[in-house]
């Protein structure tokens, strides 16, 4: 019956299944949520987003090495602390890169593209002079290793598990930003009329650096947390940017909504392919369908008011 | 002809120095009277009384500097080594270094440039198949010469490459045969990035498990380069339960297919798993908790026991950091310059006909090489031996199964 498996079994597959599935949608979120911010507030295309991520996956690194040389006791709980540090560092950072360069070319949105590239390029020569060309990883605390079992035959992982915690937390708290906190009102307004929000005395300067800084600062968290499921070398920004790109343009530019709905369509249809047809096929029917779709639908699944 | 020594600054050095650099250069000017430069380079290839040149051409920068570092270091050190000892033919080896830049069209750009406008004696260098295959028409057409490191998928074999890794036969047929002797396995998951190598090799693998073997493949799956994500596949391997799981994923999505893994619960308490991709350098990037207990197969690992080994690792430690690990293809790459040196001597020449025909005659050997003994085949491959390692939490190897020395079959019957 069924192929020689049992009714159990194939429940279990399937439960996992469903969780791979998840698993996915909450990476391809992390990913693409510190992008969406930026280019939806400020119609900045970072192509340096992959890179703050490795920033921040550098950040933990670092820190895992120094806490094992050092403080071997506080080796459990380091993870913790490092994806805050490193949410700082990438924020830093952005700060620096927005002060420096994007500020300069906010009239000029296809110049930002180039400077930014530019920038990924010259970070990505930084942490191969720094770290090494080699890949690195954090050694994990052990509670992020292995596997949870609430049966004998279901396995799910607890990395997987949390990368989903965590960007259900950050969602929230970017959504509270936005939509609940006083800055979040200066943003959304300086997107909305940005001559106006500066004569009523919003400095739309600074909306715009820490903006910037934020999308950064959680493209840092969005790297530490993949140390987890993946290594860390100087051109692993490259392997996300890609997947990122995808799920922002497909959300629509400018809707963190539209986002997070894309993020899980693109997630799902994958896994779900995957599990049928060989890897290389899954992504190429999942990319077909979404250039299909937004040949009709170019503004992306949830379009909404973009700055002119 | 002048050697490029001058007496008069010396004169301003001490009298030890004096004495030193005349006997120095008077045991150069020996060396190129009995072999003046005329003779043993017909071809105008970058050869002095007292130098040759040589080119190394890996990526520097780009995805494949991870992998590359490591051949380009081993190959430094052995020219060190080299020069050390008095170079070859009384001549010290210069090296002109190009980066490849992960990038194959630059490749053959770099190749070109090393042969016309550099003239050197030999290239040691490339890493993936496809910059080779880039580099290899450039090589042909200005009979260059090019060794090459990597353990790589066979089918192919040109006048101007000798091959210093094992080609797939080598590597493969005999890491199966030991897992299904010593573990007994019946069904084989194969698993590879999806690029000429690992579908190469999956081939050779599927027929030697069908045929000889008798076993059964359960399944073959490849997965983009760069590719991240395994919940899917992991899942699938679980449906399908078999004895042995057979992977060659590569570069990045190798970390991540381990670590996912292990996360899935599927670790060498309850699974068999070999691959043909995992050296002492992956390790670093994967890390020895995630690997524990699992299989590689390969020609070389830096935890081999004997005297020629603990020289070179402790060498190259010397020179490039305690920290340095060393895999299959950094000691690979290490053997060229010493295979280079083994013709040149026999041939008697830097001509690269000569120092082809010499590497053909089925007689250069190296006894010093850390992996034990090679010999290089008239087919430009060397013999072989193959191991199989078990990987260690300290990202160490332990040797659990060596082969006889295997000959090279660049081009096997029945596999193809």
């Amino acid at each position: 019956m069924l192929g020689g498996y049992t009714y159990g079994e194939l429940g279990s597959i399937l439960a996992m299944q469903g969780f791979a599935g998840f698993s996915l949608f909450s990476v391809l979120l992390l990913m693409a949520l510190g992008l969406a911010i930026i280019f939806g507030q400020m119609g900045v295309i970072n192509m340096a987003h992959g890179e703050f991520m490795a920033a921040g996956a550098y950040t933990t690194y670092l820190i895992a090495t120094l806490t094992e040389q050092y403080f071997p006791a506080f080796m459990p709980y380091y993870f913790v602390f490092a994806i805050v540090v490193a949410f700082f560092v990438a924020g830093a950072l952005g700060y620096l890169a927005e002060f420096a360069l994007i500020r300069h070319l906010y009239k000029r949105p296809l110049d930002t593209l180039l400077a930014t590239w530019g920038l990924s390029l010259i970070m990505q020569q930084s942490y191969r002079s720094i770290f090494g060309a080699r890949e690195v990883s954090p050694t994990l605390p052990e509670w992020l290793l292995g596997s949870y079992q609430p049966t004998d035959t279901i396995d799910i992982p607890l990395n997987g598990m949390f990368v989903l915690v965590l960007t259900a937390v950050v969602t929230f708290a970017v959504f509270y930003l936005m939509f609940k906190s006083r800055w979040g009102l200066r943003v959304r307004a300086t997107t909305q009329n940005r001559v106006m929000s500066g004569a009523v005395g919003i400095n739309t300067n600074k909306v715009d650096r820490y903006t910037f800084a934020l999308g950064c600062g959680i493209a840092g968290i969005a790297g530490a947390a993949f140390t987890t499921i993946a290594s860390t070398g100087p051109t692993t920004g490259t392997l996300y940017i890609v997947d990122t790109f995808m799920v922002v343009v497909f959300g629509g530019a400018a809707s963190l909504f539209g986002t997070i709905a894309s993020a899980f369509s693109i997630a799902q249809a994958q896994s779900i392919l995957e599990f049928f047809i060989s890897g290389s096929m899954a992504k190429v029917y999942t990319l077909v369908t979404l250039v299909l779709i937004l040949m009709f639908k170019p503004e992306g699944l949830f379009a909404s008011k973009v700055r002119r | 002809m002048m050697t490029k020594h001058n007496p008069f600054r010396c004169a301003r050095t001490t009298l030890m120095t004096l004495v030193a650099s005349v006997s120095v250069s008077l045991a150069l000017t020996a060396n190129a009277a009995s072999l003046p430069t005329a003779e043993i380079n017909t071809t105008g290839l970058a050869i002095t009384d007292d130098t040759v040149t040589v080119g190394i051409l890996h990526s520097l920068t780009g995805t494949m500097a991870i992998s590359e570092t490591g051949a380009q270091e081993a190959e430094k050190l052995a020219i060190k080594q080299i020069n050390d000892m008095g170079g070859i033919l009384g001549r010290k080896i210069e090296i002109i270094q190009e980066d490849g830049a992960s990038d194959w069209p630059t490749f053959a750009e770099k190749s070109r440039k090393l042969l016309v406008r550099d003239k050197v004696a030999a290239v040691f260098g490339c890493w993936t198949s496809a910059s080779r295959k880039a580099a290899l028409p450039v090589f042909e057409k200005e009979n260059g010469l090019l060794y090459y490191p990597t353990f790589y998928e066979g089918l192919e074999q040109s006048k101007n490459v000798i091959y210093t890794g094992q080609e797939a036969t080598q590597q493969i047929l005999d890491g199966l045969n030991w897992v299904a002797k010593e573990k007994k396995a019946k069904t084989y998951y194969l698993i590879g990035s999806d690029y000429i190598w690992p579908r190469t090799s999956m081939k050779i693998a599927r027929k030697h498990i069908e045929n000889v073997l008798g076993g059964k493949v359960v399944g073959e799956q490849y997965k983009p380069l760069g590719d991240t994500q395994f919940g899917s596949v992991i899942n699938k391997i679980r449906l399908k339960k078999p004895d042995v799981i057979y992977a060659a994923v590569v570069g990045g999505s190798n970390v991540a297919w381990f670590k996912q893994l292990k996360a899935a619960g599927i670790t060498s308490k309850k699974q068999t798993l070999l691959t043909i991709s995992v050296t002492e350098d992956e390790v670093l990037g994967i890390g020895g908790e995630n690997l524990e207990g699992f299989y590689s197969i390969m020609k070389y690992f830096q935890s081999q026991d004997n005297e020629n080994n603990k020289a070179f690792v402790a060498a190259f430690k010397e020179m490039w950091g305690e920290d340095s690990v060393i895999g299959d293809v950094t000691q690979a790459a290490y053997l060229g310059p010493w295979l280079w040196k083994a013709a040149v001597e026999k041939a008697g020449s830097f001509d690269v006909d000569k120092v082809v025909e010499a590497s053909e005659t089925g007689e250069i050997e190296l006894t010093t090489a850390p992996e034990g003994y090679v010999k290089l085949h008239p087919n430009h491959h060397l013999w072989s031996v193959a191991r199989v390692g078990r990987w260690n939490k300290d990202g160490q190897a332990t040797v659990v199964y060596e082969s006889e020395l295997i000959e090279p079959d660049p081009f096997p019957a029945g596999y193809q």
